[in-house]
């Protein structure tokens, strides 16, 4: 086989035209994973039963000459805040631990039914809470490009996979930033659709106002051709839009001439590292060059975005993770001598300290007295949030900005200081307030070989556009 | 401070967690500064801000109603399968400790 990081379209072509066939790559694949993910620590479960018995259904069809689906035999790997049927999902807690899901997610069923091989589930931060996947209960998973460095979070495992050629593409999930910020460390692409683009069923749920599932791949194309699969209408899911899906990948080939993209001067300001300025303001010069129409724009409400997230976001989550009581499933403290007791030693016991600090501040910001001064003040804010990106799109097509405005930081760095590991998030939690789309496509390196990435933000349901703009970012 | 030692304790009491001493400590220092920098917010005023209920309406459609199906659009999980995972379970029941506190 070649040694090639492979794409979706490479790697079906391999297995249709017999080069090789899907069991083989699947081995490849979990040899590779043997060697390399000790030292990056991207998965925490191999499926290894279920992912050889795919792939050996794909061959199969091969065999026999039939077209294979559009993800036929592609080795793939799946956060583990997204449920697998009979596949261990921790959701990177203790609380799940030994929990092995009844059903499967419906974008993992998606992908399976359009040939993917899911080779196992990724670590990332517990319960998707966290921008260094440090957070993890069981181990941090560490940035491919430089072991020294975080993946960034949540989905740091999803990144770091796709980074280390252990999986062809991944799914992640992004509350705030979760697929974006680490596709930007690791230096691929990360895709977060509108919301209710994809169906959230079988996705543990951080808040359900904002989670968003979404795809990590190697190129823009692998990305639109995983959102093409996994999207649309879904009965489980009742915020899943019945909006029609485009041909994401088909309408790449448009070109790009001729569209606005907006360029917020509030992305641009303090704290915006210089290497990651200096790299962005020459991908847009590309994309100028390319014929895009550059914008100057402004998005006022921006600086008050990751408060108004950490209350939004807090608040959803300390109801969510009421569910976690000990009784159907998860982890149980032994020997309490009453319920009470049970769920509060089998919280205490069960949750790590940052899932616990969320849970702390968010039941605090839903309490009696304190409601309307922090959860319906963050709520109303939101909608300015949400108003500013709809003014600009009334003048552009796209917004681009940096993704974060540092390079992947050093493990331990900001583990202290809850409040600057928030901060990591500060370009990307607007468009999960406003349920935009975005996307983070590679757009150049720091002196220190650090990735760095181009963030592009879409009107709702326009996929379509920031992936041609993100591919013309990554043709340039 | 906005938040007290005693608030801690209630809110902790309301999640249902209990908290070492150490993780009081902490909680306390990191929220008070965390609550500090949501403060900002005020600076806006939001007096005739509708606040934002749902995200749907910005583009889903919420208001499609599905056939109300007599068995729920998947069957439920059989018994053994529901109580698989179950920490504690008699084979038709989960088990908890005693409910009643005397």
């Amino acid at each position: 086989m070649d040694p090639q990081p492979l794409t979706i379209d490479a790697t079906r072509a391999a297995i249709q035209e017999r080069r090789t066939t899907a069991f083989a790559l699947a081995e490849e694949f979990y040899l590779r994973i043997e060697k390399q993910d000790p030292l990056i620590g991207a998965y925490l479960t191999l499926s290894k039963e279920r992912a050889l018995a795919k792939a050996a259904e794909i061959d199969a069809l091969a065999a026999k000459g039939e077209q294979l689906p559009p993800l036929g035999g592609v080795p793939v790997a799946i956060k583990d805040v997204i449920v697998t049927r009979g596949v261990r999902t921790t959701a990177g807690s203790k609380i799940l631990g030994n929990y092995i899901p009844p059903y499967d997610c419906t974008a993992v069923a998606r992908m399976e039914s359009a040939g993917a091989v899911v080779l196992g589930k990724l670590n990332c931060d517990e319960f998707a809470m966290g921008s260094s996947n440090e957070n993890s209960a069981w181990r941090p998973v560490r940035n491919p490009r430089d072991l020294s460095r975080v993946p960034g979070g949540s989905s740091g495992g999803s990144a770091a996979a796709v980074a280390a050629n252990m999986a062809v593409a991944t799914l992640g999930s992004d509350t705030g930033g979760s697929i974006r910020q680490p596709a930007s460390f690791c230096g691929v692409v990360g895709l977060m659709p509108t919301y209710g683009r994809v169906s959230r069923y079988g996705l543990i749920a951080f808040a359900s106002s904002l989670d968003r599932i979404g795809p990590l791949a190697k190129t823009v194309t692998d990305a639109a051709l995983v959102l093409r699969t996994i999207a649309g209408r879904d009965p489980m899911d009742s915020t899943s839009a019945d909006v029609p899906v485009p041909d994401y990948v088909a309408e790449l080939e448009k070109p790009v001439q001729g569209l606005k993209l907006g360029v917020p001067k509030e992305y641009f300001g303090e704290g915006l590292d210089g290497e990651v300025r200096k790299a962005v303001e020459a991908a847009i010069q590309k994309l100028a060059k390319s014929g895009c129409e550059i914008v100057p724009i402004s998005l006022p409400h921006t600086k008050y975005a990751i408060p108004t997230y950490y209350i939004v976001a807090t608040a959803e989550a300390s109801s969510n993770l009421a569910r976690f009581d000990g009784v159907r499933y998860g982890f149980r403290a032994a020997d309490a001598r009453s319920l009470s007791e049970m769920y509060r030693r089998s919280r205490d016991q069960g949750f790590g300290a940052e899932v616990k600090r969320r849970i702390m501040l968010g039941t605090y910001a839903l309490s009696a007295g304190y409601y309307d001064a922090y959860y319906l003040k963050a709520q109303k804010v939101r909608t300015l949030l949400a108003q500013d990106f709809a003014l600009a799109f009334e003048k552009v097509d796209a917004i681009v900005t940096p993704t974060s405005p540092t390079p992947a930081f050093k493990l331990g760095e900001k583990v202290d200081d809850p409040l600057a590991m928030y901060l990591a998030d500060i370009f990307t939690v607007t468009a999960d307030l406003a349920g935009i789309p975005g996307i983070s496509v590679p757009c150049g390196e720091t002196k220190e070989k650090l990735p760095i990435g181009l963030q592009i933000l879409g009107k709702h349901f326009d996929e379509a556009t920031i992936l041609r703009v993100g591919h013309a970012c990554e043709q340039s | 401070m906005k938040i007290s030692e005693k608030d801690v304790a209630y809110v902790a009491d309301l999640a249902h967690l209990e908290l070492t001493p150490e993780e009081r400590v902490r909680f306390l220092r990191d929220l008070n500064s965390i609550l500090d920098y949501v403060d900002r917010l005020n600076e806006l005023d939001t007096a005739n801000v509708q606040p934002m209920a749902q995200m749907t309406a910005l583009g889903g459609d919420a208001t499609t109603l599905r056939e109300d199906i007599l068995e729920g659009l998947r069957k439920s999980l059989p018994h053994d399968v529901a109580l698989a995972n179950a920490p504690d379970a008699d084979g038709t029941f989960f088990r908890v400790p005693k409910v009643i506190e005397r």
